[in-house]
């Protein structure tokens, strides 16, 4: 089965279509990296796959739902969307947050059960947030912070990760971590999406990689082959170089 | 770099615009919801068995507190007279309304992620005292009697939620800016309404409208709050089984869909049952201010965030204080009973500004940061 499948998708903000004509799919245990220009169209993409914004033609399934229509607490469960955007209303403690995580899989009141903790737990160690566990969020770096909120979401404990600038204000050793995590987490029967400015991570870990400008999909492919395309070079209005490291691994830079 | 750091610098400006403070208390374990919640029991308990014994004596023109005996519990005495037809009634509906105000007050703090959200942001107030004014106007209250006055402002309440309901959804969902702007809309048109009815009412009206307006459990009969107590109950069960709902949509509509709350329905429920439990508080005891705005920020000084925990304790608290604001009302002045509503709003200011400059001193240290 094709976990995500996406059929001559438009999505309109207001009167524009941001997203336009997207044919895409995904299977489990893919990686796939969304680059682009700001304001091409990459987040939009993502929260209608989430079903948190309507396609205005088209049609979205994730693993055989529809993300609009299916009941939020059953995609919940197999669908993790990480926004670019958090704001927390309430001083929740970070393992609070992380274990909000787990809501679609609590009933009543909903205290944390044994299961619960242990996929936070996991979580949390997974992200390096684990020794920040009983801070105040909002007393968090934005570094942290990026970081509890992506406990959060692998802790849904959801097949297919959708993840919105996942390593936006990391430093880059947490950064690397974080794309190494996703790509273990691929390899171990899941499939992500991650729209993502981190050029040099996405050519060393992702396995596919879609380019957006203007709401198309203009080049897919191999991370090193979509980069040096010219596809590539009208998007962001500049060539970017693709290298090997002396050591063998890759790298792009604009030229 | 592009706009890398831009969530982090959102991050920190949201925590000191949300402007709610909170005790960090980490995770809600079994045994300090237990702990917490007993605290908060045995406090309503404490208060709702002294409370109704102690008054003041009036005999020989002085003004004595007293704390009635075991003779109160003796059919025939004045003193069980007093107890069970004056002060356990007047208990009794403070503690109903205190808990539903404070509860209703808590859920929508949550709901609207807005600090100031209470009771009467949404114009379920105005629009209930408005029916009131109305009615007394019509001669409904000479006809019918008070319960008369209570019966239209329910219908007040429940026009007004409708009207701000219809205002403000967008499809099925309910954003909080708008539902904010529609209650504060209908606020202001409905307390102007009133206004302008009071102004060309003759004076006896006018006094009956004030008291009415001022708030108070003075003149409450056990049946009034017999008849409240159901749907109150129900509405209270209501909004804690939706604490859950109420910490996802702390992140905010879009991040609660995506960890599986049904916003939508999740807004509509929490919304119309809070109006409901204010429409009802405000039928019995009429517009009492603050303890749905200051016992919920107390509380969560506190006890921390967690909805779970908060909501329950909102309740118990709001209670709580109600009853103790009710016998300072009536004991507090010699030879007057003062309107609890005045009371609960004179206590309340202070409380609240205690809240605020705790806030903008928080708020102060953020921009340092």
């Amino acid at each position: 089965m094709v976990w995500l499948h996406l059929t001559d998708v438009a999505v309109a903000l207001g009167e524009r279509d941001v997203v336009r004509g997207v044919n895409a799919q995904l299977d489990q245990g893919e990686l796939v990296v969304i680059v682009g220009p700001n304001g091409a169209g990459k987040t939009t993409l993502l929260r209608a796959i989430a079903g948190l914004v309507a396609p205005r033609t088209g049609t979205i399934r994730v693993l055989g739902h529809d993300p609009l229509r299916a009941p939020r607490r059953l995609l919940a469960r197999e669908l993790a969307y990480l926004p670019q955007h958090y704001e927390l209303a309430f001083p929740f403690a970070v393992e609070e947050v992380v274990l909000l995580g787990r809501y679609a899989r609590q009933h009543g009141i909903g205290l944390a059960s044994a299961d619960d903790l242990a996929a936070a737990n996991a979580a949390m160690t997974a992200c390096d947030v684990a020794h920040l566990a009983t801070r105040r969020f909002d007393e968090l770096s934005g570094g942290e912070a990026r970081r509890v909120i992506l406990a959060q979401a692998l802790c849904q404990g959801a097949r297919c990760l959708l993840l919105d600038e996942p390593t936006a204000g990391l430093d880059p050793a947490h950064a690397r971590a974080i794309f190494a995590l996703l790509r273990a987490q691929c390899a171990a029967g899941a499939a992500a999406i991650i729209a993502t400015h981190d050029l040099d991570l996405a050519l060393r870990h992702a396995g596919s990689m879609w380019l957006i400008a203007d709401g198309r999909l203009t080049a897919r492919g191999s991370p090193a082959h979509v980069l040096a395309s010219a596809e590539a070079r009208a998007a962001f209005g500049l060539t970017i170089h693709v290298g090997t490291l002396p050591s063998g691994a890759p790298f792009a830079v604009p030229a | 770099m592009r706009s890398a750091d831009l969530p982090a610098v959102r991050g920190l400006r949201g925590a000191v615009m949300s402007g709610f403070i909170s005790a960090g208390a980490g995770r809600l374990t079994v045994k300090r919801f237990v702990v917490s919640l007993a605290i908060c029991v045995g406090a309503t308990a404490l208060v709702a068995v002294f409370a109704p014994l102690f008054g003041m004596n009036t005999e020989h023109g002085g003004w004595h507190p007293e704390l009635l005996g075991p003779r109160a519990l003796v059919a025939g005495s004045p003193d069980h007279a007093i107890l069970w037809a004056v002060r356990v009634p007047r208990m009794l509906a403070a503690l109903e309304v205190g808990a539903a105000l404070a509860g209703a007050g808590c859920a929508l703090q949550a709901l609207l992620r807005n600090p100031l959200a209470e009771p009467f942001t949404l114009g379920i107030s105005s629009g209930a005292s408005l029916a009131a004014v109305l009615a007394i106007r019509l001669g409904i209250e000479t006809a019918f009697g008070s319960a008369g006055v209570g019966g239209a402002s329910l219908v007040g309440a429940a026009g007004t939620l409708f009207a701000v309901w219809q205002l403000a959804r967008i499809g099925k969902h309910l954003p909080p800016a708008t539902l904010v702007l529609a209650g504060v809309t209908m606020s202001m048109f409905c307390s102007s309404a009133s206004v302008l009815i009071q102004q060309t009412s003759n004076f006896t009206d006018v006094i009956h409208m004030l008291q009415w307006m001022l708030g108070g459990m003075e003149t409450i009969r056990l049946a009034t709050v017999g008849y409240a107590a159901l749907p109150i109950g129900v509405a209270l069960v209501a909004l804690i089984s939706y604490s859950r709902e109420l910490n996802a949509l702390a992140a905010g509509p879009e991040v609660a869909a995506s960890l599986g709350v049904a916003v939508g329905r999740t807004q509509t429920v929490i919304f119309v049952t809070a109006s409901l439990l204010v429409g009802a508080a405000i039928a019995v005891a009429g517009p009492i201010g603050f303890i749905g705005l200051v016992v919920p920020h107390a509380l969560r000084a506190v006890l921390g965030p967690d909805h779970r925990l908060l909501v329950p304790a909102s309740m118990f608290g709001g209670a709580t204080v109600l009853a103790l604001c009710d016998t300072l009302a009536r004991t507090a002045v010699p030879l007057h009973h003062l309107p609890t509503g005045a009371v609960t709003a004179v206590l309340g200011v202070p409380c609240f500004v205690v809240i605020l400059v705790g806030q903008k001193r928080r708020a102060l240290l953020w921009s340092h940061a």
